[in-house]
């Protein structure tokens, strides 16, 4: 059919089947159109680096520390299985989900609270949830040493109830402590906003069904937040696994985890096939576990 | 075991600044079909959410079978609630959405079964239990709405504007079909209304709300043939206001100081309303006969309005404008527009209201 112009759309003469199809897909291409920026943008810095990913990855590294392409292996994917690769793997692996499980715990009631206030106060606990973006966060990162450091007021308090030389920073505890901080306001959004929106009229009928305020939350506010937890879940577990601020100020040479590891192929030894490796697999592994998470989750809802 | 089914007893609820229930004393019989009815905003609603246990009075009693509730949560109260919007589970099938209450009460799994199915046959959805609330028309969602109440077999049935979110005819189906229902089981029905036709065609009694007052408590025939405030009048039906002065007993003078015969309820010289239904009034031609002890009125018929099974006169009488409406029957005279006639009624059809 031919393409005909919007003028031409718009004269003046009965509708026949033809011009109404024409119509319906002009407006598609318009939809197409508003799209396109976006998706030009995905296919040039996601997309596109992911296929260099790929490549790089069946590559090998020369002893002066340059990519030879074209020697194509699977070494650098053998290498994933060493110890070391492991330990790093799985520490990261605990770290993310124990900073899940945590800002779960915490964010839940809070967003609770909040949804459940007046609209005022609501308004105002929303803002200080998002006062921290207004800081970079890497200087909020930066102030977490003063706290967590050998002369800081945390090692002051402890030392006070009597933990003798209490060591805080460079440890497992002290990315912890870094990471749950740094992620606390993402699961707090999602779960509001999933709340917020809850009928409460729902949770009066459970009870004016015999059910007791914690069967009602059980049975009617918990399932119908799932997206919430869903979504807070996700924004939090994936950044963690993959964060790179927190183990390099917070962490030691003991509690290495996976961004630090990636960068450091790339940066200090110069192994960017392992590196790409590294990186294609682990994006592969959170898509799969992602898709896997929103289909239970949707399941629930 | 009283035969009061739920009592309220000098029951307020303030909201902060706002009083929403006023002083409520009410009794409602174990059997009896009951209807709050009012305008929204006329604490309907909060009265019975007191009942159910979703709202606590400021002060006063509530007692169920002469129980006192005081503070109780709704989930220890023997009364269940059809919610206006229905308020089923999204996330539940309609058998998880009936079997709700019974799980809750921990009834074992066999009997559960047995009760869902005579609940969901009850109201006709057999066959439906395994969809979601998502899957079902409106009348089908407010049937399982009801079947999850009455699965509980509680001696008192709650129910918020439970027909409101559904079209004209199925509303009346379900009108009648509720009705029957409730004989059926022998239950109270207290049923939240704004609609006063509803009111009147299922209740035993209905109470009249208004600004948080209970005006008028009453059979549907005395709440619509003897009004008595003027509020109670207008919301009910539909009635014309002449402003009279009250002359003496039986007697209002109206502003051109004539005298007519009516229902007085106050002392003389008191300003009232006297209302008059336009079904209970009729038209005589000038120089045609009245019949002796009909109140009379002369009058310019200024609108005929023309609605199919009946007819409307817009007659004006003096200053005010009266409707009048008449059968489109045979026999029945018509008038036309420009015509002059006597209004004209029985004393015992108007009453003198204060407001």
């Amino acid at each position: 059919m031919a393409r005909r112009s919007k003028a031409a759309l718009e004269t003046a003469t009965a509708v026949t089947p033809e011009l109404e199809q024409g119509a319906t897909r002009a407006e598609s291409r318009r939809g197409f159109l508003l799209a396109l920026p976006g998706y030009a943008y995905l296919v040039i810095f996601f997309a596109v680096p992911m296929l260099i990913i790929f490549v790089y990855s069946f590559g090998t590294r020369s002893a002066t520390g340059k990519t030879i392409l074209g020697d194509w292996n699977l070494e650098s994917y053998r290498r994933l299985f060493d110890d070391f690769v492991l330990g790093v793997m799985w520490r990261s692996l605990w770290l993310a989900l124990a900073t899940t499980v945590i800002c779960l715990a915490i964010s839940y009631p809070f967003a609770y609270y909040i949804a459940t206030r007046g609209p005022r106060l609501r308004g105002l606990l929303m803002v200080l949830v998002m006062i921290p973006f207004w800081t970079n966060f890497l200087v909020r990162t930066y102030a977490w040493r003063l706290i967590l450091g050998r002369n800081g007021p945390l090692a002051a308090v402890l030392s006070f109830v009597g933990v003798d030389q209490p060591r805080l920073l460079f440890t497992n505890t002290a990315i912890l402590i870094g990471l749950v901080y740094g992620h606390l306001p993402f699961m707090v959004l999602p779960l509001y906003a999933s709340i917020e929106r809850l009928d409460w009229s729902l949770v009066e009928a459970a009870r004016d069904l015999y059910a007791n305020g914690w069967k009602a939350f059980r049975k009617v506010t918990l399932p119908l937040s799932m997206p919430g937890v869903v979504g807070g879940t996700i924004l939090t577990f994936i950044p963690s696994f993959g964060a790179y601020i927190e183990p390099e100020l917070l962490g030691g040479a003991q509690t290495m985890m996976l961004g630090s590891f990636i960068e450091n192929q790339y940066y200090a030894v110069s192994d960017w096939p392992f590196g790409s490796a590294l990186s294609f697999v682990i994006m592969a592994l959170m898509l799969a576990g992602t898709i896997l998470y929103f289909r239970r989750g949707g399941r629930t809802v | 075991m009283s035969d009061i089914a739920v009592e309220l007893t000098g029951v307020t609820k303030r909201f902060s600044e706002v009083t929403a229930v006023d002083q409520v004393d009410l009794q409602i019989g174990d059997g009896e079909f009951f209807s709050l009815l009012g305008p929204s905003g006329c604490g309907k609603t909060t009265t019975l959410r007191m009942v159910a246990g979703l709202e606590f009075p400021t002060e006063g009693s509530v007692r169920i079978y002469g129980e006192e509730m005081g503070l109780r949560p709704p989930n220890k109260r023997p009364v269940n609630t059809v919610f206006q919007s229905y308020a089923l589970f999204p996330h539940m099938t309609v058998f998880r959405n009936v079997a709700f209450g019974l799980e809750m009460q921990r009834i074992p799994k066999a009997e559960i079964a047995e009760r869902v199915k005579t609940a969901v046959e009850l109201v006709r959805l057999g066959g439906m239990e395994q969809r979601r609330p998502a899957q079902l028309s409106g009348g089908q969602q407010q049937r399982v709405a009801l079947a999850r109440a009455l699965v509980n077999q509680p001696r008192v049935l709650l129910l918020d504007e439970p027909l409101g979110a559904l079209d004209l005819k199925l509303r009346q189906a379900m009108q009648v079909e509720l009705k029957e229902l409730q004989q059926r089981l022998g239950i109270s029905f207290v049923y939240v209304t704004h609609d006063q036709e509803e009111a009147l065609t299922m209740s035993d009694r209905i109470g009249v709300m208004h600004q948080g007052k209970l005006l008028q408590v009453g059979a549907p025939e005395e709440i619509y043939e003897h009004p008595r405030t003027r509020f109670v009048a207008d919301f009910i039906g539909e009635t014309n206001f002449v402003p009279v002065t009250v002359a003496g007993e039986g007697e209002v003078r109206l502003p051109d100081g004539e005298a007519v015969r009516a229902v007085t309820h106050s002392a003389p010289g008191t300003e009232a309303s006297l209302a008059l239904r336009p079904e209970k009034l009729s038209l005589y031609r000038q120089r045609e006969d009245v019949p002796a002890g009909l109140n009379c009125l002369p009058g310019v018929v200024r609108r005929r309005v023309y609605l199919g099974s009946s007819l409307y006169y817009h007659v004006d009488v003096g200053p005010t404008t009266i409707r009048s409406r008449h059968e489109n029957a045979p026999g029945v005279p018509q008038f036309a527009e420009g015509e002059k006639v006597c209004l004209a009624w029985e004393a015992s059809a108007g009453e003198a209201l204060g407001d």
